[in-house]
C-alpha cells in the first residue's frame, strides 16, 4: 500500500497462450481497475480459466506482459501470496489440515508470529467469512460445499492481499448460499479495499455484485464494462449469451 | 508516512494516550506484538485509556485486530477506552474485528492419557472385529458372484478380465524374474558359502530346490504382487468411490462386486500360480548360475542334483498355496478400496493398509499351510 496508487491493479496486454496448435487467447488485453469486482464470462472451455491461471502463473504464456500492482509478472512470483488470493472452484483445501491450519497455513509459511496471534487471527477470518469458531477443528472431508468454499476464501484472505480471485465461487451452491457468497464477497471488498477478479456462469452474481463485467470471446475480450452497456452489445456471443432463453427469464424476473 | 510501525504511549495521571503511527500490516507483524506487548502493563494500569487512530497509514486485518486486543484489554473489568481519529477507510475494518473473537469455545480438557489408551485398545479391537466382517462379507459376495457367473457364463466380464491378466501378470513378469533370480542366487551363495566349512556343498542344492519351490518362490511372488497389484486395486477402487462411480453403477442395477470385483479377484487367481512358477523357475536359474560361476558345479551336475533332491510333491506344496494367496490379496485389496472415504488422505490411508494387511495375511497364511502340508506329510 505504499508508494504510487496505481489506478489499475491488473493489466493485461495483448497476451498470447496457447497449448500445442489450438491458440487460446489470442493477443487479448484486459485491465482491472484498483478496489472494483471485475466479472469474466465466457464459453465453456473459452479460455476463462486459462486466462485466470496466466495471470497468477500456473500457465505459461507465449506473449505479452502483465502487470500486477505495477509490477511485471514473470512466472511464479516469489511474495505470491501477499500479493493475492485464490478461491479455487472446488476449494482447494489440504485435506490433510483442519480449517483452522488451513487458514493458518499462508501465515505460517510467510510471517513469524506467536501462535496465540495465529489462533486469534485465524479465529476473526473465519468469523469475517460467517463461520462459527466451533467449524475451526474441522477436516475439509466434514464440511457443507458453502462452508468449504467460505474456508478457502478465509484461507485466500489469511494474508490481506489486495487482489482476490475467485473461479466460479458460486457454482455448486444452492441460490440461497450462492446469494450469501454473494453479500459476502461485496462486504470484505468494501471492508478491506480488495480488487476482485472472478470468473463466473452466475448472472445473479454478474448483475448483483460486479462493478463491471468483461465477455470473453474468440480468445480476446470483446466486450467489457457495467452490466448495463453488456446487454447493449451489438456483439454475437455476447447477445447470444445475456438474451438467450435462460438470461431473458432472469433478467425479466429482476426487472 | 512511516516505514515502521510505531506506538507511542503518554500516560497523563490514570489515563494513557496511546498512538499507533506508521504501516500496521501483516508485514511488520513482529514489531506489531512486540509494541503491543511493551505497553500491555501501562494499559493494565491506566483506567481509561484513548487509542488516537489519526497516524496509521496502512492497515490491515492483522493490525487491527492487534489493536482491538489492546482496547479489548484497556477495556476490561470496569475500565473504559475509547478510539478516536479513526480514518474513513478503515472504520469498516475495525467495526468487523469488533465482533470477531467474541465466544471462542474453551478448549476442550486434555483427556486422561490411560484413559485414551484404553479407548484406543478398545476402538481397535473393535476395528479388528470389523475387518474380519468386512473379509468374510467380501469372501460371501464373491462367492455369490461366481455362483452367479456360472449359472449364466455370459455374465463374466471377460475383456475386463484379459486386461486386467494383462496387467497384474504378463507386465509384472519382468520384475518378478529379475528379483526371484537374485534372490535363488543369494540363497546358493550363502549355501555354497557355509556349507563348504563341513563339505556338504552338494547340498546346497537340496537346499535351494527344496526352499524355492515349497516356500520362497511362492511367498516372494505373493508378497511382489501384493505390493504392485493389490497397492493399485485399492487406489483404483478407492478412486472410483469418492467419484462416486461406484453409486453410478449400483443405481444402474449393476453388481460393483461383479462388475469390477470378480475380474480383478479371478484374474489375480489365475496369474500368481502362474507367476510363481515362473519365478520359481529364475530362482532356480539363479541358483545354478551361482553353483557354476561360485561353487563349481557344472550345471550337469546341478540339474542332476536338483532331479534327486526334488520331487513333484515339493512343486505341489507351492504351487497350491498360490490361489488362495490371490484370494486374500484380492479381497484385502478390493475391501479396503471400497472403504476410502471422501478425502485423499484416506486414500492414501486404505492403501497403505491393504498391502500391509495383505501381505501379512499371505505371511500367516504361508504359515498355516506349512502347519498342514507337514500334518498330511507333504
Amino acid at each position: 500500500m505504499e508508494g504510487t496508487q496505481e489506478e489499475f491493479a491488473i493489466r493485461v496486454r495483448d497476451l498470447v497462450v496457447g497449448f500445442g496448435r489450438q491458440t487460446v487467447l489470442d493477443h487479448l488485453s484486459l485491465d482491472v481497475r484498483r478496489g472494483e469486482i471485475l466479472g469474466l464470462v465466457g464459453a465453456s472451455g473459452g479460455g476463462k480459466s486459462v486466462l485466470m491461471r496466466t495471470i497468477i502463473g500456473l500457465i505459461p504464456r507465449q506473449g505479452g506482459t502483465i502487470e500486477v500492482m505495477g509490477q511485471p509478472i514473470g512466472g511464479r512470483t516469489q511474495d505470491a501470496a501477499t500479493t493475492w488470493g485464490i478461491l479455487f472452484q472446488q476449494g482447494a483445501l489440504f485435506s490433510s489440515l483442519t480449517v483452522r491450519q488451513n487458514v493458518q497455513f499462508p501465515l505460517r509459511e510467510n510471517l513469524v508470529l506467536s501462535p496465540e496471534l495465529m489462533d486469534e487471527i485465524a479465529i476473526a477470518k473465519l468469523e469475517m467469512v460467517g463461520l462459527r469458531p466451533q467449524d475451526a477443528d474441522k477436516y475439509p472431508a466434514e464440511l457443507s460445499g458453502g462452508m468449504t468454499k467460505r474456508v478457502a476464501l478465509a484461507r485466500a484472505l489469511a494474508l490481506d492481499p489486495p487482489i482476490l480471485f475467485l473461479d466460479e465461487p458460486t457454482s455448486g451452491l444452492d441460490p440461497i448460499a450462492a446469494g450469501d457468497f454473494d453479500a459476502l464477497i461485496r462486504t470484505l471488498q468494501k471492508t478491506l479495499g480488495l480488487t476482485v477478479f472472478m470468473v463466473t456462469h452466475d448472472l445473479a452474481s454478474l448483475t448483483t455484485v460486479c462493478d463491471r463485467v468483461a465477455a470473453l470471446a474468440d480468445g480476446k475480450i470483446v466486450a467489457i464494462g457495467p452490466m448495463r452497456e453488456l446487454l447493449q452489445s451489438e456483439h454475437p456471443w455476447v447477445r447470444a449469451y445475456f438474451h438467450g432463453k435462460r438470461s431473458q427469464m432472469l433478467q425479466h424476473q429482476m426487472r | 508516512m512511516n516505514s515502521e510501525p510505531l506506538l507511542l504511549a503518554t500516560p497523563s495521571g490514570d489515563a494513557l494516550n496511546l498512538r499507533p503511527e506508521g504501516p500496521w500490516t501483516a508485514a511488520n507483524v513482529a514489531t506489531l506484538e512486540t509494541l503491543s506487548r511493551s505497553v500491555g502493563a501501562d494499559v493494565d494500569r491506566s483506567r481509561s485509556v484513548t487509542l488516537d487512530m489519526s497516524g496509521v497509514g496502512a492497515l490491515d486485518t492483522l493490525g487491527a485486530w492487534v489493536l482491538e486486543k489492546l482496547t479489548r484489554r484497556a477495556a476490561s473489568s470496569g475500565r473504559s477506552a475509547e478510539l478516536v481519529g479513526v480514518a474513513d477507510h478503515f472504520s469498516g475494518l475495525m467495526d468487523e474485528v469488533r465482533q470477531v473473537n467474541r465466544h471462542t469455545p474453551a478448549p476442550a480438557a486434555a483427556p486422561n492419557p490411560v484413559l485414551l489408551w484404553l479407548n484406543d485398545l478398545g476402538k481397535s479391537t473393535i476395528g479388528a472385529r470389523e475387518d474380519i466382517a468386512v473379509f468374510l462379507q467380501m469372501l460371501g459376495a464373491l462367492f455369490t458372484a461366481v455362483i452367479g457367473v456360472l449359472r449364466r457364463p455370459r455374465s463374466l466380464r471377460l475383456t475386463s478380465l484379459v486386461y486386467q491378466l494383462y496387467r497384474i501378470g504378463w507386465q509384472a513378469i519382468p520384475i518378478i524374474v529379475l528379483i526371484t533370480f537374485l534372490i535363488g542366487a543369494i540363497i546358493a551363495q550363502q549355501g555354497f558359502f557355509h556349507f563348504r566349512r563341513f563339505g556338504a556343498e552338494s547340498y546346497t542344492v537340496d537346499m535351494v530346490g527344496i526352499l524355492v519351490l515349497r516356500e520362497l518362490g511362492v511367498l516372494i511372488v505373493a508378497i511382489m504382487v501384493a505390493g504392485r497389484s493389490g497397492s493399485a486395486y485399492t487406489a483404483e477402487l478407492g478412486s472410483m468411490k469418492m467419484r462416486e462411480e461406484i453409486d453410478a453403477l449400483s443405481t444402474m442395477g449393476l453388481d460393483p462386486v461383479h462388475v469390477l470385483i470378480l475380474p480383478r479377484v479371478a484374474a489375480l487367481v489365475i496369474a500368481l500360480p502362474i507367476l510363481a512358477f515362473i519365478g520359481s523357475i529364475a530362482a532356480l536359474y539363479g541358483g545354478g548360475l551361482v553353483a557354476q560361476f561360485y561353487g563349481d558345479m557344472g550345471p550337469a551336475i546341478y540339474i542332476a542334483r536338483l532331479h534327486e533332491a526334488i520331487s513333484v510333491t515339493h512343486f505341489e506344496v507351492g504351487i497350491l498355496k498360490a490361489p488362495f494367496m490371490a484370494l486374500v490379496i484380492g479381497i484385502v485389496a478390493c475391501s479396503e478400496g471400497l472403504r476410502v472415504k471422501g478425502s485423499a488422505e484416506s486414500l492414501g490411508r486404505q492403501t497403505t493398509t491393504s498391502v500391509v494387511k495383505s501381505i501379512f495375511l499371505v505371511i500367516v497364511l504361508d504359515g498355516l499351510f506349512a502347519i498342514f502340508f507337514a500334518s498330511i506329510g507333504m
